[in-house]
């Protein structure tokens, strides 16, 4: 079964929903809301009552990038700080923890920094190249469902995006 | 005067045409300001090729005098850079909207003003070759950074803060450059398309987005707290009088704060006046950002009190006499001057017909950080001509070359700032547009009114329309009690 792409703009959020709204009440059988992509000018503040939640792994590479940089900060400054063995300390300890607390606070939101980068650029799916029906005007001021179903339920969508009131709609066939 | 901070009427559409319009192609006015940068630049290093050359002696850095006009000047950039990420971050997790139009600047300012602070420890350490002995790599010469100094923990929280506030400056923005992508031509839709990443908006991006710009804005708040607490150490931890104090963390972190609020002020006013940024950097925004200042100003004021009180009162002979110098002895001008322009100077502030007239407070704002320069120059210099020797005691005014490293600083900085205004758009587009959104879809009038209730308004007496569900109010005030 080939399988299509569709793309449907719509000058506001309500209709915008709207149109989600049917999808989710299966008004085009066969059609789920968890095809559909929202894409828009901001995000709406209530966008997840309307998809419904989706998953966000950021926090967990936060947390990872953290424990890393505590333990990869400490076993670094310790390593560093072990050389000092062999020059003389007058007393003072070779690793000073109070001092280390200080510096490893730094590495933890260091690489908890750059571990959320990394999760960001991994779960927003970035770096990769556009699709063909991507529309210059989603960066203007209009809302745009994405779809991407079997060919045959191409038209039912355009009906129903159509009902409610979309300024445009693009479609493709996916080789 | 406009009451609301932002116009809600304002077509999507136009705040893309405005704010890509200040990035066009620059006007004269533009390429003035960069020669007077690139003058001062080249001021500066025409002074740190001779000081190179010849040796420190020549900004008459010597003992008792090893920081000057550096190291003052380096804690003067350091400080201003706090605001910008700082004030940005806590804006946001509480979802203050009113600072969308002017956190990007306010961004890119903490990044410059990191950018030119990383230039003193180099300049000031003389032998620029040998640098790289302060980092802590494997060395075969058994030569090690002192982890225990201050001046190391400055290396790592800087380093830690830069990179942090520039990832803060440039994930927010990559939505506002995938804008600029689609309008963009030439050469400037190739930068665009490098640096959006690939972003098209769709709900996945904003998820995680939103996630990881919440997440960075929490690391960042106490980062930049701890960064300026560092500094302070390298002071606080020696036993210097005038230095040696237990409230300088927090004196630095109020000081940095304030410079940062009232350089924030400057560049708002002249981003509002040379890209006609009326309807989007607006006056009540201009009057919160000086309450803002204001209150900050009376926090630093109080911390100098209780200073100026644990020293008086703690017997500490040395540093009393440190003191009384510093009101009556060879630097007293400045002192009193850092004094009137941070603690009283402020007090212009106090009134919103001040607040609101914009040439006052532009020349207000500068006032202030000048205020604050000498702050800083108050901390380094006196201390070091008036320590423990008397045999010691030498008041040193710093040179020609001093000055022109200093100067140049200024101008490196504005060099990258006017880089930067027609890089990157100052205003995020983005943000804007969800602030007028949120204003005109979510917060109605009747949400308005039962926030800005005064105290000594009569309370709203409407009950709750039988038949909805408890707690809820009139329709159009879904989740507010008593509406």
């Amino acid at each position: 079964m080939r399988k299509g792409r569709i793309l449907a703009l719509f000058s506001n959020f309500d209709e915008a929903f709207a149109a989600v709204s049917d999808i989710r009440h299966y008004k085009v059988p066969g059609v789920s809301v968890d095809d559909v992509t929202v894409i828009s000018p901001i995000e709406h503040p209530e966008i997840e009552e309307v998809l419904g939640e989706r998953p966000c792994h950021v926090p967990k590479f936060t947390l990872v990038g953290a424990l890393f940089g505590m333990t990869f900060g400490f076993l670094f400054l310790t390593s560093a700080q072990a050389t000092f063995l062999v020059q003389p300390q007058g007393g003072k300890p070779v690793v000073p923890l109070p001092t280390n607390f200080v510096l490893v606070y730094e590495m933890l939101i260091l690489f908890g920094v750059l571990f959320t980068l990394v999760g960001f650029i991994l779960g927003a799916r970035l770096f990769r190249r556009r699709k063909s029906l991507y529309s210059e005007k989603v960066t203007l001021d209009q809302v745009g469902i994405e779809l991407e179903v079997e060919e045959k339920y191409i038209e039912p969508l355009k009906e129903l995006f159509n009902e409610h009131q979309a300024l445009e709609i693009r479609e493709e066939v996916i080789k | 005067m406009q009451s609301k901070d932002i116009n809600e009427d304002i077509r999507w559409a136009k705040i893309n045409e405005d704010v890509l319009r200040s990035m066009e192609n620059p006007r004269m006015g533009y390429w003035l300001a960069v020669g007077v940068c690139l003058l001062l630049l080249a001021l500066a290093i025409i002074a740190e090729i001779y000081q190179y050359r010849v040796g420190m002696g020549v900004g008459k850095l010597n003992w008792p005098h090893m920081w000057d006009l550096y190291i003052a000047t380096f804690i003067f950039w350091i400080g201003m850079s706090h605001s910008g990420t700082l004030l940005s971050a806590i804006l946001h997790i509480t979802q203050a909207d009113w600072r969308k139009p002017i956190y990007r600047f306010a961004e890119a300012m903490t990044t410059f003003t990191l950018m030119t602070a990383g230039l003193f420890p180099v300049i000031h350490l003389g032998r620029l070759w040998n640098m790289y002995w302060v980092l802590p790599y494997f060395s075969d010469r058994g030569i090690w950074p002192n982890f225990r100094s201050p001046l190391v923990w400055d290396a790592f929280a800087i380093f830690t803060y830069l990179t942090s506030s520039a990832l803060f400056l440039y994930i927010g923005s990559i939505p506002d450059l995938a804008i600029c992508r689609d309008s963009a031509t030439g050469w400037r839709k190739k930068l665009y398309t490098i640096l959006s990443l690939g972003w098209r908006g769709d709900d996945r991006q904003w998820r995680n987005f939103r996630k990881t710009y919440l997440i960075m804005a929490c690391f960042l708040i106490p980062l930049a707290v701890s960064v300026h607490s560092i500094v302070s150490s390298d002071f606080a931890m020696s036993i210097m009088p005038g230095w040696h104090v237990t409230t300088f963390p927090p004196y630095f972190v109020a000081g940095a704060l304030y410079s940062g609020c009232a350089a924030i002020i400057t560049l708002f006013i002249l981003l509002r006046y040379f890209f006609r940024f009326e309807d989007y950097m607006t006056l009540p925004i201009l009057d919160k950002t000086c309450k803002l200042t204001f209150a900050i100003a009376m926090v630093w004021t109080y911390l100098n009190l209780i200073e100026f009180a644990s020293v008086w009162y703690g017997h500490d002979a040395v540093a009393k006499e440190l003191l009384i110098a510093k009101f009556t002895g060879p630097y007293s001008p400045y002192f009193w001057a850092m004094l009137i322009l941070g603690s009283v100077l402020p007090f212009v502030m106090a009134f919103e017909k001040m607040r609101t007239n914009i040439p006052v407070m532009f020349v207000v704002s500068i006032l202030l950080n000048v205020g604050m320069w000498l702050e800083r120059w108050m901390i380094v210099a006196p201390t070091l001509s008036m320590a423990y020797h008397p045999f010691a005691f030498d008041v040193m005014w710093a040179n020609w070359v001093q000055w022109f490293i200093v100067l140049g600083s200024f101008g490196w900085f504005g060099l990258l700032f006017l880089i930067f205004v027609k890089v990157i758009p100052s205003v995020s587009m983005y943000e804007v547009k969800e602030m007028i959104f949120h204003r005109r879809h979510i917060a109605n009038k009747e949400i308005a009114a039962v926030m800005h209730r005064r105290a000594t308004d009569p309370k709203p007496t409407a009950q709750p329309a039988s038949g909805q569900a408890g707690g809820q109010g009139s329709p159009g005030t879904p989740g507010l009690e008593g509406a």
